[in-house]
């Protein structure tokens, strides 16, 4: 047997083994990329296979946490995709508008900037303080960030541009506090968000949402990941919600893609079929 | 585990994908190349050009006006199909999975760049082994070396841009540095042999097979 397959078996093995120790399932994440990190990390140790990572993350919840570091990509920016943005503005607000209450969850927020681009839009609208917003992912530490609100000057201003084309009706400075070379974002973007902790591989669904936000978590899965959190926010979309992915992800591979109707093919805003 | 494409029929080799890798004077390269290509050509062809992070789709509509196959940005688990020209999205990796899926990534940037060359060369390898193409052109940066390496390591062709005519020469150099390079060549023979390795009518010679040329560059 060639190298290759025998380190497939050993990525197998320590995938599996950090499941069973530390109860976070990597095994059905997107393969190629995975792997990729896996071998990132090892060539930062002193490990000469992968075989040998795994009695040191067995034994080590130090070299762990450095490894679960190769594992989670929180790449997010603010108004990211600002076509997205004014198809959601253009599209998908004025159905918001005919429900008393919106509910809107964003799974896999990262560090929050999406949350409090979805926000801002939301208040231009009108109809932030009807909106309750749910902003979730399996990692605590871009949990926190998130919560905290506070972005680096250099973020800021690329946001600043991508706000502009993504339909913004005010300055964007009206939304932040500048304090040395961090901007702190209005607390008052902060109060209709709850931010929690939720992995799209074991949780379950919430109830009754209008609207999911879930962008670039999906291309780290494989398929069957992939339609395991696509079942949940279909489980938790009232008829005639909307979904938004990534602009790299499509309905169109999945199990679900028959439930769905295409508000924006390439803003890839999707809504549930049915219900009155 | 045998080195070299396997043989199909008549010594032909057999291949099922080429990758090809470009940056600065890279899509300059690719009109040279890309319009060579038969319509009836097999084989998938993955590209990863460096792009401006806000390229939305232009690079991609560009070439397809190059060529008789049809071009697209892929979306994540795109199933990689004969004789299709994929590129990579702006700020996106684009690897290749071993059930031959296209798997996109919005992971670091890897050599300064994000599409990375090396990214979905090492992925490539490790999914089509002896039966990739993989081919680096024109480029300011040492992208795709890793990748040209792991290519050959798993007994794939390598092919690189003669650097005498290319725009920028130290990705090339880079590239042959490695002394993983079979063939050195100028744009119009890259296309030429392409069309002859990925073609449904081949015209390359019975005993055709790729070794290591040494490099002149
Ligand atoms: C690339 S970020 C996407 C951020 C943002 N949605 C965007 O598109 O800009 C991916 C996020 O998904 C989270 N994630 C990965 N696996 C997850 C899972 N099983 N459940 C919930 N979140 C997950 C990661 O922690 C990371 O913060």
């Amino acid at each position: 047997m060639d190298h290759d397959k025998i380190e497939i078996i050993e990525i197998d093995l320590l995938l599996e083994a950090v499941f069973r120790r530390y109860g976070y399932d990597f095994r059905s994440y997107a393969r190629a990329s995975m792997e990729r990190r896996i071998r990132q990390f090892l060539s930062v140790t002193e490990c000469s296979s992968v075989a040998e990572l795994i009695p040191r993350v067995l034994h080590d919840e130090d070299f762990f946490s450095r490894l679960v570091r190769y594992f989670s990509i929180s790449v997010t920016e603010m108004y990211r995709d600002p076509l997205v943005y004014r198809a959601i503005r253009e599209k998908v607000v004025p159905l918001l508008r005919t429900w008393p209450h919106v509910k809107i969850w964003h799974a896999g927020c990262a560090t929050g900037e999406e949350v409090y681009s979805l926000a801002i839009l939301l208040k231009e609208e009108g109809i932030y303080q009807r909106a309750t917003i749910y902003a979730t992912d399996l990692n605590d530490k871009v949990l926190a960030q998130a919560r905290e609100g506070v972005y680096s000057l250099d973020r800021i201003r690329e946001a600043t541009q991508n706000y502009q084309q993504a339909g913004g009706r005010a300055s964007f400075s009206e939304y932040y506090h500048s304090r040395y070379d961090a901007a702190a974002l209005d607390s008052s973007l902060r109060e209709r968000i709850t931010f929690a902790n939720h992995n799209l591989a074991v949780d379950g669904a919430f109830g009754e949402m209008h609207l999911v936000f879930c962008r670039n978590v999906l291309i780290y899965f494989n398929r069957e990941l992939q339609n395991r959190a696509l079942g949940l926010f279909t489980e938790s979309l009232v008829h005639g919600g909307f979904l938004c992915l990534g602009t790299k992800e499509d309905l169109r591979f999945s199990a679900v893609n028959d439930l769905y109707e295409v508000v924006d093919g390439k803003a890839k805003i999707y809504k549930k079929k049915g219900g009155p | 585990m045998s080195r070299g494409a396997t043989r199909a029929g008549g010594g032909i080799p057999h291949y099922k994908a080429v990758v090809i890798g470009g940056s600065a004077g890279g899509v300059e390269a690719l009109a040279t190349i890309l319009p060579a290509l038969p319509g009836d050509f097999v084989l998938p062809v993955l590209v990863v050009q460096h792009l401006h992070a806000s390229d939305d789709g232009a690079f991609s509509f560009h070439l397809a006006n190059l060529t008789q196959l049809p071009v697209a940005e892929p979306c994540d688990k795109t199933k990689v199909e004969p004789g299709r020209v994929y590129t990579a999205p702006a700020n996106y990796h684009m690897l290749v999975e071993r059930d031959g899926t296209i798997a996109l990534s919005v992971e670091g940037r890897v050599n300064w760049s994000r599409p990375s060359i090396d990214v979905l060369f090492e992925s490539a390898a490790q999914a089509w082994g002896e039966a990739l193409i993989a081919v680096i052109l024109s480029g300011a940066n040492t992208d795709g070396a890793r990748g040209i390496l792991a290519v050959h390591a798993a007994g794939g062709l390598t092919i690189v841009q003669d650097p005498a005519e290319a725009g920028s020469v130290v990705m090339p150099q880079a590239a042959i540095a490695t002394g993983a390079v079979a063939h050195v060549l100028p744009a119009g023979e890259i296309g030429r042999l392409l069309a002859d390795l990925g073609g449904r009518k081949t015209n390359l010679p019975p005993g055709y097979r790729h070794s290591i040329r040494q490099s002149t560059a």
